[in-house]
């Protein structure tokens, strides 16, 4: 019972990390309908942002604050210099380009910080069972979905941001500068994205420290629905539980083949996630 | 989209009879029939091969080798995406099936050929297609994607779990037969195998734009184009969807064998996700909807590493820029590619060519 409620508690903090990384694909994919494969290394600079303002101030807070900051430009950035160009394209070149833009800022992360493996602090007391940072991934990233929720809900931004997203047409009738509302989803997405990458990172960072954590994500995000913000929650946090068991009671060499497990299982039952909306397609 | 006749017609400037501006050879040359014509063109470019083959050493010999296999892997990939317009993210897990069975064959089967070891490993990978592809048929888009991207993550893992068999993540090593004592004096060791490994890719090849070019090459164009609409005209969509990821898993196997009995190993860090992620990149780098794209794509994939290295090299840069040069190269050259000439280096030559004959 002991080990369950371990298990169990583990899972949930790294479900949140999952949960984090997946919403910020499922927020890209709702605004301009592109898988971003950049996203562990639009993270991996902010987290490496974090990591050189934290050695030279000696704060770990300052370095935190830099990361969402860094986040936030690099999205917004992206969405204008690269993926703008392509929108309305086959959604393959969207994907090539992000692929190629990981390829880059992984190897300038190399280039610049080495590839060598840095030490990285935790932000609070990790030692434990359900240390201080665990609390503070799950309450983080918790924090975040409901930020995110009553912006979506409760704002005029949001109702713009939800209006270019589902009927950009529509929208630019109405006066929503829609390309600026899409660049605002992609710098959003990628502050919480910068988030994960700060709660996934440490006790090492280095170029290809955010791989394994990303690939889960897209697997939440698929588990859940690339649709439905809610479902990247859910997904990440029922990927997160379910590896946690398997690599507690089966063994840890086995948790990737549960995470495909898993999502054999939910798309097999339902092929658009669990938390998708039947759509009627037009022929 | 072009159709495949187009891209064919450019297999005639590869063709020595075609640089003589007379279109009536050309016109010819595309009136032969597919089963004729892919062979043929086969036999020329498995000629060109062994003749580039005496001229460069081992090293060469080697890369050339791998332009071989990653075009296979890249041509399956081109009939599953380019054709029926299924993304898969997962075309390493299938080759690392592949280059495992292979490496069991030749370390527990001693005795058997090598040919007869490609055709045990096209018929297991086929299998692991059907169970993936049937798995798979009702996903789309992103899920599919996903699905996959997981698939060639977790294969890998099956090593670790089963060491005695699979050689954890050492991998296996074992020693191939290099060429035959009769052909001892005339050709390398690294010759016979650039060889074989061309042989084995070319025939898979024309296999691929065999089909490709038939009733269910049209039908899985007709699939990508508009799923739907494909299905009221009566194609039969999942079955269509399914034959092609099995297909494409088993050039996919193949190219995994050639690439394990090229080298010599198999290991599992040779099957990330990086390399399924690279070998989309390196399809639609060299052209979507056309196998001369894969050609294009296996060549960039092999080569701009090597370019990068020299490059570094050159310039005697920091080793940790040195490091990463390749990466960021291929990363940059992506982007490039993509804003600049959307269909791929395919596409820009194909345009070049036409530049060039409009001027004439």
């Amino acid at each position: 019972m002991d080990q369950f409620i371990n298990l169990t508690l583990n899972g949930l903090s790294q479900g949140a990390v999952y949960a984090a990384l997946a919403l910020s694909l499922v927020i890209i994919y709702q605004a301009t309908r592109v898988v971003n494969f950049a996203q562990p290394a639009l993270a991996l600079i902010s987290v490496y942002i974090a990591y050189t303002v934290s050695q030279a101030t000696g704060s770990y807070w300052l370095g935190f604050g830099a990361a969402l900051l860094t986040g936030l430009v690099l999205g917004a950035a992206t969405e204008r210099l690269l993926i703008r160009p392509v929108h309305g394209r086959s959604p393959l070149n969207a994907i090539i380009i992000t692929l190629g833009l990981l390829l880059v800022l992984q190897g300038l992360a190399g280039m610049i910080w080495s590839n060598e493996p840095h030490s990285f602090a935790y932000p609070m007391d990790y030692r434990g069972r359900f240390s201080p940072s665990d609390w503070f991934a799950l309450g983080s990233v918790g924090a975040a979905a409901l930020m995110l929720f009553a912006l979506y809900r409760f704002t005029p931004l949001g109702l713009r941001m939800r209006a270019a997203a589902f009927r950009p047409e529509a929208a630019r009738l109405s006066g929503v500068r829609v390309g600026l509302m899409l660049t605002a989803g992609w710098a959003i997405a990628s502050v919480i994205g910068a988030l994960a990458g700060m709660l996934a990172a440490p006790p090492f960072i280095f170029p290809n420290v955010l791989d394994e954590v990303f690939i889960f994500a897209i697997a939440a995000a698929v588990v859940g629905g690339l649709e439905n913000p809610f479902g990247a929650l859910a997904g990440g946090v029922l990927l997160g539980l379910g590896m946690s068991y398997v690599s507690g009671y089966a063994g840890p060499e086995l948790t990737t083949l549960a995470a495909l497990a898993i999502l054999v299982v939910v798309l097999s039952i339902r092929p658009d996630g669990l938390f998708s909306r039947p759509t009627a397609r037009k022929v | 989209m072009v159709s495949l006749s187009d891209h064919e017609s450019t297999s005639r400037d590869k063709q020595p009879e075609s640089t003589a501006p007379a279109p009536t050879v050309g016109d010819r040359w595309r009136a032969l029939p597919a089963l004729v014509r892919f062979p043929l063109a086969a036999l020329a470019a498995f000629a060109a091969i062994l003749a580039l083959t005496s001229v460069t050493g081992p090293t060469g010999d080697l890369r050339i080798g791998s332009v071989g296999y990653y075009m296979l892997a890249i041509a399956g990939l081109q009939l599953l995406i380019g054709y029926s317009g299924q993304i898969s993210l997962g075309h390493g897990a299938f080759m690392f099936i592949g280059a495992y069975t292979m490496a069991l064959l030749v370390l527990n089967q001693p005795a058997l050929p090598l040919w007869l070891n490609m055709i045990i490993t096209v018929v297991l990978s086929c299998t692991a297609g059907v169970l993936v592809g049937a798995a798979t048929a009702r996903l789309h888009g992103p899920y599919l994607a996903g699905a996959t991207l997981a698939l060639a993550v977790g294969l890998p893992a099956l090593t670790v779990r089963y060491p005695e068999l699979l050689g954890g993540s050492n991998g296996l090593a074992f020693s191939t037969r290099g060429a035959p004592a009769s052909l001892a004096g005339v050709i390398t060791n690294t010759q016979w195998q650039a060889a074989a490994v061309w042989g084995t890719t070319l025939i898979g090849l024309v296999v691929l734009a065999t089909i490709s070019a038939g009733r269910l090459g049209r039908r899985m164009r007709a699939l990508r184009d508009d799923e739907a609409a494909a299905g009221l005209a009566g194609i039969p969509v999942g079955r269509t969807k399914v034959i092609a990821f099995v297909i494409s898993a088993g050039a996919g196997g193949l190219a995994g064998a050639c690439q394990a009995y090229l080298l010599g190993t198999a290991t599992p860090s040779s099957f990330t996700v990086t390399l399924s992620l690279s070998l989309l990149a390196a399809l639609v780098l060299g052209g979507l909807g056309s196998m001369w794209g894969a050609f294009f794509g296996a060549v960039a994939l092999v080569y701009v590493e090597v370019w990068g290295e020299e490059l570094a090299h050159a310039l005697a840069l920091d080793s940790n820029v040195a490091n990463n040069l390749p990466i960021v190269f291929f990363g940059v050259l992506l982007i490039l590619v993509i804003l600049v000439w959307p269909r791929g280096l395919h596409g820009m030559a194909s345009s070049l060519a036409d530049l060039v004959r409009r001027g004439r």
